[in-house]
């Protein structure tokens, strides 16, 4: 392409040459700010991906306690799964009304976000009191250590983005759709979808395959 | 325990420990006479503005460095304590420190010296230069790089706190389970150790965050990546393995924490624990950090070499490649810290060959460099001194270290002073020399003015004789069995060998006062050694186009790249034509706001950490509401930027101009 070319469909910047790498001056703060936010997310993965290394090296580390099929209830798993991948579609309403600049339904939708995702925190802490009730506490045994440890992360990640949603909802509120907390509200909503992949995994790892039969 | 104070009581303090007490009083009354100094020549609201809330990526890379110097200091001292111990304790004599207290001393060094040394030292480098270089007036996010450095702060402020007030771990740089656990560290060392670096790890992801976004999205128009200088993609190199590394440390000290804290059973002897767990978890951080301390420092070098042999980099796609292949290499060697763990001699030769892969890229590197300077007009200068010094020692470092990735060999001097000698053998070569060669080559930059060559070399001397004094003894006593972390020497026929190293320190020690003299003549001299041009070193990239130091903005208008080594060109251009690129059209520049908002964090981190330290709940709990009320409040403002009006740019740009010109003709009429 030449630079002629190029600068017709916008692609150059004062007229140097530009291969399509990225080459036209720093980038607009509407796509640094949640690529930052990407990179954020992949080092939260990173995180989780040693806990659930950890888990996977003491599954089995149980030290006479409970083993994994004796403690996992697939039924209440499988709602805790629905009502955190609920709350992500109602998320993506969310944004969708986010964009169009709704007022009224993007806090309607925001508060059903958190709603459900509180469901979801219920949900686990009773099944974490449970299992606290009958003696299989994170301190019975390594397995359980990692257990709590993996799926108590995951749960203090939905509670600080419980935290998040409660201040997005009270800064639209206070402030409307400016453009830095529109770029916020995207943000947030690659949180809470990032967290659903987490949870697929963990549902996947620490749940279906331990209650294979 | 109780409730109000936790595990605090009067006998925290060392009252009958003469060391630690009086370290800490001179420490206290010398930062007591800092303050009153400050306030005396009413210096308080300059520094408030123009370093500690300012959002600049050059000011916060200052205050990187001159955090991680004084840090130098505070870990030298527990060097020469160490040696100084090590050679009076030998046969019959029983040395000046006691086990407990010995201990403490060799865990803070190592804690010190990576953790809050070479980590701020690097990542005051990469902040101060990566905009510069790429062309750009900021880093992608500049509160978040504020919070970073104040974190990083509050987290050194915790380990040295430890002296004061309570313990240090005794348990080695990477508290090692089971002794870090709660039934054999039950004191407060430990949790010092995890607390500080679990705040300061969390300033380092969000650098790395930070900059990798910086380098992949925020360049000068026309810099691709393949023209990048080889410091910014070493930095960038760097950032992507914090990214990819530090959450593991994170996780892993998060663990130990439970265990301790709460009676979990990750690591424990007991529950079915496991401590070998914590072994490749630390380790899998733990090995990418060495690079992420090191292809800094080798981009360091690469910036050095070219400038100083007056020629573009030899080889720089093959730099480029070098530095990725021992990106991703360094996720692959992680085992050759424990090939004696017993996993077998399949995973040990892997892990072994994959090591001595490292050597391959890095000698790709040794080599571009001497081909730099091969056919170059060499300059003499301090930084060369240092980049000379640092292949000769390195290449031997290096070459030890594939020995010890043999894992029969490993297995002879795990654990020893060889093993001692061969790291510190690549750290301070690789890491130290290359801090020393950066901040000689960059200060002008930052301060306007050069730093002492006569002084600067001397430096060097004491660097480079005392390092080797210092640590090759190690290497034979190792051979003969001497193992890492001793107390008390019981062979006397070692002590002419730990009196070489003992003086060996002593040089060193030298050098770190004359650094001291060198600044302050330097400074004392500064108007004979004014950096009027902005290019003092006849450099080649784009930090030297704009003028030493920089306006806060860097650029009036950001430089044009089309091609490699974009000063170099741009300068070469000017001189043969005798003129500058016509001027361009000057506007108006949004620049971050200053924020308190980084160091309002940090001490609510800091007063956290120490809640947690010490078991004191309800400040604990104060402190994590402060820091959230901190980012809600801060989420809540509505002015991000401030406009520098372009009357003030054109002013600059046209001084800037003016003085480029003035030196244009000269450099015209001697061509």
């Amino acid at each position: 392409m030449s630079n002629s070319e190029a600068a017709a469909i916008g692609l150059t910047h004062r007229g140097s040459e530009d291969t399509g790498l990225g080459q036209r001056g720093p980038q607009s703060k509407s796509i640094v700010v949640p690529y930052g936010f990407w990179l954020f997310v992949l080092s939260d993965m990173v995180l989780f991906s040693a806990l659930f290394a950890t888990y996977a090296s003491l599954v089995h580390a149980t030290d006479g306690g409970p083993v994994t099929s004796q403690l996992f209830d697939r039924t209440t798993v499988a709602i805790e799964t629905l009502a955190l991948l609920i709350s992500s579609f109602i998320c993506g309403l969310a944004m969708i009304t986010a964009k169009r600049k709704n007022l009224l339904w993007t806090q309607i939708w925001l508060l059903l976000t958190g709603l459900t995702g509180f469901i979801f925190l219920l949900i686990e802490l009773t099944e974490f009191v449970g299992m606290i009730r009958i003696g299989a506490g994170p301190q019975r045994s390594a397995f359980l250590s990692s257990f709590f440890t993996l799926v108590g992360c995951h749960g203090a990640h939905v509670t600080a983005g419980l935290m998040w949603i409660g201040t997005m909802m009270a800064q639209i509120w206070a402030k409307g759709f400016r453009e830095d907390i529109l770029r916020r509200l995207l943000c947030l909503s690659v949180f809470w979808h990032a967290l659903d992949i987490i949870w697929v995994a963990i549902f996947t790892i620490v749940y279906l395959i331990g209650t294979l039969p | 325990m109780s409730p109000i104070l936790g595990k605090l009581t009067w006998s925290a303090i060392p009252f009958e420990e003469p060391i630690p007490l009086i370290t800490s009083i001179v420490v206290i009354v010398a930062l007591a006479a800092v303050a009153i100094w400050i306030t005396k020549i009413k210096a308080w609201p300059y520094l408030w503005h123009e370093y500690i809330t300012s959002t600049d990526h050059k000011r916060i890379g200052i205050m990187y460095i001159v955090l991680g110097l004084a840090m130098l200091v505070r870990g030298f001292a527990d060097a020469i304590m160490m040696r100084a111990h090590q050679f009076l304790a030998i046969g019959p004599h029983q040395g000046y420190l006691n086990p407990e207290h010995y201990d403490q001393i060799f865990s803070a060094h190592g804690t010190i010296m990576i953790f809050f040394v070479a980590m701020p030292l690097v990542i005051g480098f990469m902040n101060f230069v990566v905009p510069l270089q790429l062309g750009v007036r900021d880093v992608a996010f500049p509160t978040m790089n504020n919070v970073s450095f104040w974190l990083s702060a509050s987290g050194a402020l915790l380990v040295n706190l430890s002296l004061f007030l309570g313990e240090f771990a005794r348990t080695g740089w990477l508290a090692f389970p089971p002794l870090s656990e709660k039934a054999f560290s039950p004191g407060v060392g430990v949790d010092y150790y995890l607390v500080a670096l679990q705040i300061s790890g969390v300033g380092t992801v969000l650098t790395g965050v930070n900059f990798v976004t910086t380098i992949l999205k925020i360049r000068a128009p026309g810099m691709s990546y393949l023209r990048m200088p080889v410091f910014c993609w070493t930095a960038l190199a760097s950032n992507l393995l914090i990214i990819a590394a530090f959450p593991v440390l994170t996780a892993t000290l998060a663990m130990l924490m439970l265990d301790r804290y709460l009676g979990f059973h990750f690591f424990t002897n007991d529950g079915g624990g496991n401590s070998m767990l914590y072994m490749n978890l630390i380790w899998v951080w733990g090995h990418p950090e060495v690079y992420i301390l090191v292809l800094p420092a080798f981009g360091i070098y690469s910036e050095v070499v070219s400038t100083f042999s007056g020629k573009p980099l030899f080889g720089y796609r093959s730099m480029v490649f070098a530095t990725l292949a021992i990106c991703i290499l360094s996720f692959t060697v992680w085992l050759h810290h424990f090939f004696t763990m017993g996993a077998g001699a399949d995973v040990n030769a892997f892990f072994g060959i994959a090591s001595m892969l490292i050597g391959i890229p890095t000698g790709v590197k040794i080599y571009n460099w001497l081909f730099t300077m091969y056919g170059g007009r060499v300059r003499f200068n301090v930084p060369m001194y240092y980049t000379i010094g640092f292949m000769l020692t390195f290449v031997l470092g290096g070459l030890t270290g594939v020995l010890l990735a043999i894992p029969p060999v490993d297995f002879i001097v795990h654990n020893s002073l060889f093993l001692v000698a061969h790291f510190h053998n690549v750290i301070i070569p690789g890491v130290v020399f290359a801090i020393m060669a950066g901040y000689t080559y960059w200060f002008p930059k930052a301060f306007g003015f050069t730093l002492d060559e006569r002084l600067g070399k001397a430096v060097f001397w004491c660097w480079f004789i005392g390092f080797n004094l210092a640590f090759m003894p190690s290497y034979l006593l190792g051979f003969w069995g001497g193992t890492r972390r001793m107390q008390h020497i019981s062979d006397p026929s070692w002590r002419p060998w730990l009196g070489i190293e003992l003086v060996g320190a002593f040089v060193i020690g030298f050098g770190v006062v004359l650094m001291v003299v060198q600044l302050v003549y330097s400074i004392r001299t500064r108007d004979q050694r004014r950096d009027l041009t902005g290019d003092p070193w006849d450099g080649r990239t784009l930090e030297w186009l704009t003028l030493s130091p920089p306006p806060h903005y860097n650029f009036a208008v950001l430089p044009d790249v089309h091609g490699e080594e974009a000063y170099w060109h741009r300068k070469q251009e000017a001189i043969e034509r005798d003129a500058l690129i016509a001027e361009p059209d000057y506007q108006p520049i949004e620049m971050p706001l200053n924020t308190p908002v980084g160091v309002i964090c940090a001490f609510f981190a800091s007063i956290c950490g120490f809640a947690v330290i010490w078991y004191i709940w309800w400040l604990a709990i104060v402190g994590l509401i402060g820091a959230f009320a901190v980012f809600v409040w801060y989420a809540w403002r509505d002015e991000h930027e401030h406009i520098i009006p372009v009357e003030e740019v054109i002013a600059n740009a046209r001084e800037r101009r003016r003085v480029r010109m003035e030196n244009l003709h000269q450099l015209s009429q001697s061509t």
